[in-house]
């Protein structure tokens, strides 16, 4: 900052090119309170950012189960709930979240997010149809998640899962969105164009 | 008794020292002909804004913004504290009347050239205000924590997310974690009731601050052409020659219609109630069809109607270029006519957009794109399609119903609107077509090749052969007939 030379009538000793002690105070006094501005800014700024930075990597992510194999006949898709691993006190039931598990057979699962790979919404499974089908924006999925007809880009979001002692789960944590890194996240590759 | 008022009054201001220029400010000399009907919305949305601020008041006395409560207190307010339904459908009802009269000042200000110099300032104060009031009214529906507030929230981060790089920062920066939860709401709150507001409150004080000081747009004269060289003494010349005070010269009209507002504002209050809240905001429950406020019925139209290609940039880039063109606007054209008369492009700007967002929010009524969830179940076919028909068409009417065709297909003008109505398509497909069309699907419709049944199949084909007018044929392949007949033995002919 270009410290301004102050003329100091008053005293007429000075030389004109020399700052006065005010003037310096007042600079100084700036400097100061920059200083102390910068000193609360860093904690106020960690703590703005805190959600997105304690996410990292998997850090929202965890297993979480969802019932026994045999809750889940072969060949039907069901509704299953969880509720989410990362909870805050105040979430009451929003935490609870909803997916479709999709029992293919043996072992092998589809479990799919309710959300619509659009904008989000609730997406309702139709066994007679083998649908799911969107009440928003009129998006449709086939019974393996991929996309019918509608406004996605892609088909239905899927959590990666595992089976363990006649118990499935799934690795949540996080609201899939179109544009996110779930697909990066749950090591799920978009479908080829 | 009124001496003591003055005394006091005297006593006050010797000390606060703001009743002569609070004076001058009421009696700052306006054009005579500003004195008009078409100058008040900007002091009628100053009104209603101090109502939503009251209101919004009151209201925070009983609501929780929290997660777990906010549903249950939105309740309590509606059904068990004295009067609070009341309170808060003008607060609800306040929000639309705002966001109109605002819309109502922006277009007047427009049409009447009041964003030329020397008001650039004032206009972009407003376009920021005018912003301020949509995101007051988004995170407001926001706090009406619903259903339709949980998945708005969604569709917020799924639009949200689609920004290049920083969109998974950006989602979880705007819900305050992973998933739309307490913290969602606790951070809408903080916005809704500290943030916005405050700003709201500054901008609002500048913007009027700016109307005293530069004086109100003069009634544009076509001809009259705005130059910087020469405005700011022309302004003057006006304000000499037929300059009167705006209190008390002006200022009743503006009271007269604010009033009138107010009053309907608590008329629709009383009359039609709180907005909601609708279910629980509980994500397991998934029956449900989530729609915006009436005000972000044409978004919500708009992302339906996109092209998929074309949904991300124009959600992206959008916004931007809008902003950017309104904020601009005063330096492109901020000289030269102000009168709409002179101005077609002006006129027909917004026209179109008007007929545009109009259009846009009247589809968003019944919502043509989505599927009727319950139709295939809810709505039978009509009679008079089935009527005198084969046992296999018959079964096929009930396939069609069974797989959910009636979700999409209308049929008697009821079912969803998503795909084409049916009732005369065998007019328009051959048989043939029909079952390609079902097996392939194609042109936005799901294949239901692995679906259907062979049987199922034939049966269904058979009743969409049936549906078309009396007296109007089925559309017939003229190649497969003459195939058909040379394939019979000539003695079988009649």
């Amino acid at each position: 900052m270009a410290t301004k030379p102050v003329p100091i009538p008053a005293t007429g000793g000075a030389s004109e090119t020399v700052m006065s002690r005010r003037g310096f105070l007042t600079q100084l006094g700036m400097l100061f309170n920059g200083l102390a501005a910068a000193v609360v800014a860093v904690p106020m700024v960690g703590f703005l950012l805190s959600a997105i930075t304690r996410g990292r990597g998997h850090g929202y992510l965890s297993w979480v189960r969802l019932g026994q194999v045999a809750d889940f006949p072969e060949g039907e898709t069901r509704l299953a709930t969880f509720r989410n691993p990362y909870v805050m006190p105040t979430d009451g039931a929003t935490a609870d979240t909803a997916c479709w598990v999709r029992h293919i057979a043996g072992n092998e699962f589809q479990v799919f997010a309710v959300n619509c790979a659009h904008l989000g919404c609730p997406v309702r499974w139709f066994p007679q149809s083998g649908l799911f089908m969107c009440p928003c924006h009129g998006g449709a999925y086939y019974r393996d998640g991929s996309r019918a007809s509608g406004p996605p880009e892609r088909g239905l979001f899927q959590y990666p899962y595992k089976v363990e002692n006649g118990r499935i789960a799934i690795q949540a944590g996080e609201l899939p969105t179109p544009g996110a890194a779930v697909a990066v996240l749950t090591g799920e590759k978009p479908p080829c164009a | 008794m009124r001496v003591m008022i003055g005394k006091i009054g005297q006593w006050v201001d010797q000390r606060l020292q703001l009743a002569a220029p609070l004076r001058e400010i009421a009696e700052h000399r306006v054009p005579r002909q500003t004195a008009s009907w078409w100058y008040v919305f900007g002091s009628v949305a100053l009104t209603v804004f101090v109502l939503q601020i009251v209101t919004g008041i009151l209201l925070a006395l009983v609501y929780v913004p929290s997660g777990a409560e906010a549903w249950s207190s939105l309740q309590a307010l509606n059904h068990s504290v004295t009067l609070g339904w009341l309170i808060r459908a003008m607060h609800g009802w306040g929000s639309d009347f705002m966001i109109a009269i605002v819309l109502i000042h922006m277009v007047q200000v427009f049409l009447f050239g009041a964003y030329k110099f020397p008001r650039e300032l004032t206009w972009i104060l407003g376009v920021f205000l005018l912003l301020m009031t949509l995101g007051m009214a988004f995170t407001g529906q926001v706090l009406r924590f619903d259903q339709d507030a949980y998945w708005g929230l969604g569709i917020g981060a799924s639009i949200a997310s689609r920004v290049p790089v920083l969109g998974p920062a950006i989602v979880r920066l705007m819900l305050g974690g992973p998933i739309i939860a307490g913290a969602t709401l606790s951070r809408f709150f903080a916005l809704h009731v500290f943030v916005i507001p405050g700003l709201l409150i500054g901008f609002v004080c500048l913007h009027v601050l700016m109307v005293v000081t530069l004086g109100i747009n003069e009634w544009p004269m076509p001809g009259r052409i705005v130059r910087r060289a020469t405005y700011m003494n022309d302004y003057h010349e006006l304000i000499k020659k037929e300059g009167e005070p705006f209190v008390p010269y002006a200022v009743w009209k503006d009271m007269f219609l604010a009033a009138t507002i107010i009053l309907a504002v608590a008329a629709c209050a009383f009359y039609f109630g709180p907005f909601g809240p609708t279910g629980r905001p509980d994500p397991t429950i998934i029956q449900t069809v989530p729609k915006p406020d009436y005000f972000f019925l044409w978004l919500y139209a708009l992302l339906s109607l996109l092209p998929p290609s074309l949904e991300t940039p124009a959600l992206l880039i959008g916004p931007v270029v809008v902003i950017a063109g309104l904020l601009l606007l005063p330096f492109l054209s901020g000289e030269g006519e102000k009168s709409w008369k002179r101005r077609p492009i002006a006129v027909l700007t917004v026209s179109l957009i008007a007929i545009t967002l109009g259009t846009f929010t009247h589809l968003a009524g019944y919502t043509p794109w989505s599927p009727h969830m319950n139709a295939w179940s809810a709505d039978p076919v009509p009679d008079e399609f089935i009527h005198g028909s084969t046992a296999l068409e018959r079964q096929g009417a009930l396939v069609f119903q069974v797989k959910q065709c009636r979700n999409c297909h209308s049929l008697g003008e009821s079912g969803g609107q998503r795909g084409p109505a049916l009732d005369s398509v065998a007019v328009r497909l051959t048989q043939d077509q029909l079952i390609r069309q079902v097996i392939q699907g194609g042109g936005n419709m799901p294949a239901y090749g692995k679906n259907l049944s062979p049987a199922e199949t034939t049966a269904l084909v058979a009743f969409l052969e049936t549906l078309h007018p009396k007296g109007q044929p089925p559309a017939r392949d003229a190649a497969r007939d003459v195939a058909l007949k040379d394939d019979k033995s000539p003695g079988a002919q009649p």
